[in-house]
């Protein structure tokens, strides 16, 4: 069968709803799209893990010290699910490492905004964490098999981030007037922000239109960034908290939320490295991985050991 | 010795409850058998989702190549008889 059968015959595959699978043939586009985008992923979740780091020793109760520790650690578990997801179809675990600390790979933006308070520990399970499970829902029917499962566990396991984070924001706007304003301001700094995450709008988007045509995509950017919008609203409403943004006005015609300009400008500027917090990042990533490494050499060489004397004394007998 | 390369990839099936057999899961790496079963207790059993690990180097599992599905899959594609609704019986027997 000639390259342009198979290619014919997998998109037919593709748009009958079935699964491709990691040893089935596929077109090369189709592989480095879903490569770039599952380790694009995999970083974010290892990335997200920096932001809230530093308020594990802050948290203001043991339970929500537990709480979020644990949610860091299902983000630890995430990026591991999206690593391995991504090795099936080709690429060593290394290389996606180090295209990660070299800087050549990107990861989102949203985790090189600084976390200044306490109250964005909420924001961000109530905003970034949402905004995630908005985009992830739909890639649990992603056409790649390996790809669909991880998102089913990762779903599973993310709604908890989300409550955790707005339950912090309710005890906060249930506080004093100075607890209700921290409140606001991470709010305010979180909501363009995190309305961005949803990337490019549909018209910019340079990779959608493959994406969606193979299904591994399933919305579009602003498909998804308007439902965001549209469940939010009432949610901030709940904590009487006000969405920064004069331009919020309820379409009765459509029934959505309409919201105003997005800075394109700052979204392309931070995506390019000039964040307030991209070094910072990636120099964490990179100080991690290299303090790391003796560990890494010494748990290799205790299995050399071991497997060697595990063959000395076969040997013998 | 040992360099930056990866550890080996293992394979993690496991087995929610008894009575229910072993599931693959996903994969991690690890430098021995005995770390690939403790990483896949921290990786995939965090909300109580088993009782028993298996760990598989990915190595040592053989796989049939999708390629030859038709000639491999094909022998049991015929043979409806196999089945128990192939046989024509008469509707006054209620339960066989």
């Amino acid at each position: 069968m000639t390259t342009i059968d198979l290619e014919e015959q997998f998109m037919k595959r593709v748009a009958a709803d079935e699964k491709v699978e990691p040893k089935d043939w596929m077109p090369e586009k189709y592989r480095k799209t879903l490569i770039r985008q599952i380790a694009q992923h995999a970083h974010s979740e290892v990335v997200g893990m920096l932001p809230e780091a530093n308020y594990i020793s802050r948290a203001p109760s043991l339970r929500r010290k537990a709480a979020l520790l644990a949610k860091i650690q299902d983000e630890g578990g995430h990026g591991l699910y999206l690593y391995c997801a991504a090795e099936t179809l080709g690429v060593e675990r290394d290389t996606l490492i180090e295209e990660l600390h070299s800087g050549k790979a990107k990861y989102s933006s949203i985790f090189n905004y600084p976390t200044l308070s306490w109250a964005d520990m909420g924001a961000i399970g109530w905003l970034v964490d949402g905004a995630a499970i908005l985009n992830q829902v739909p890639l649990c029917k992603c056409s790649y098999g390996p790809y669909a499962r991880a998102m089913v566990r990762v779903c599973k396991e993310e709604s908890f981030h989300q409550r955790q984070g707005y339950e912090i924001l309710l005890t906060l706007c249930n506080g004093s007037a100075d607890q209700k304003q921290m409140a606001q301001d991470s709010l305010n700094r979180w909501w363009w922000p995190s309305l961005m995450m949803f990337g490019p709008s549909d018209a910019d988007s340079t990779n959608s239109e493959y994406s969606m045509k193979t299904k591994i995509k399933r919305f579009s950017n602003d498909e998804l960034r308007q439902k965001f919008v549209d469940a939010t609203k009432p949610q901030a409403d709940i904590l009487g908290l006000t969405i920064p943004d004069p331009d919020l006005k309820f379409n009765e015609q459509t029934r959505h939320w309409e919201y105003g300009e997005i800075d394109w400008e700052e979204f392309h500027n931070v995506v390019q490295g000039n964040g307030v917090c991209n070094k910072i990042r990636l120099r964490e990533r990179n100080e991690a991985w290299d303090n790391g490494k003796w560990v890494r050499e010494a748990a290799t060489a205790y299995a050399e050991k071991r497997e060697q004397r595990k063959n000395e004394s076969k040997q013998v007998a | 010795m040992s360099n930056t390369k990866n550890w080996p990839l293992w394979e993690v099936f496991i087995r929610s409850k008894n009575g229910l057999n072993h599931k693959h899961v996903g994969s991690l790496h690890a430098s021995d058998s005995e770390m690939a079963l403790e990483n896949a207790r921290d990786v995939y059993t965090r909300r109580q989702e088993g009782i028993s690990i298996w760990v598989v180097e990915s190595k040592n599992i053989s796989a049939s190549d999708p390629k030859i599905n038709d000639e491999m899959f094909d022998p049991a594609a015929d043979k409806v008889y196999r089945h128990p609704t192939f046989y024509n019986l008469p509707d006054e027997l209620k339960h066989m």
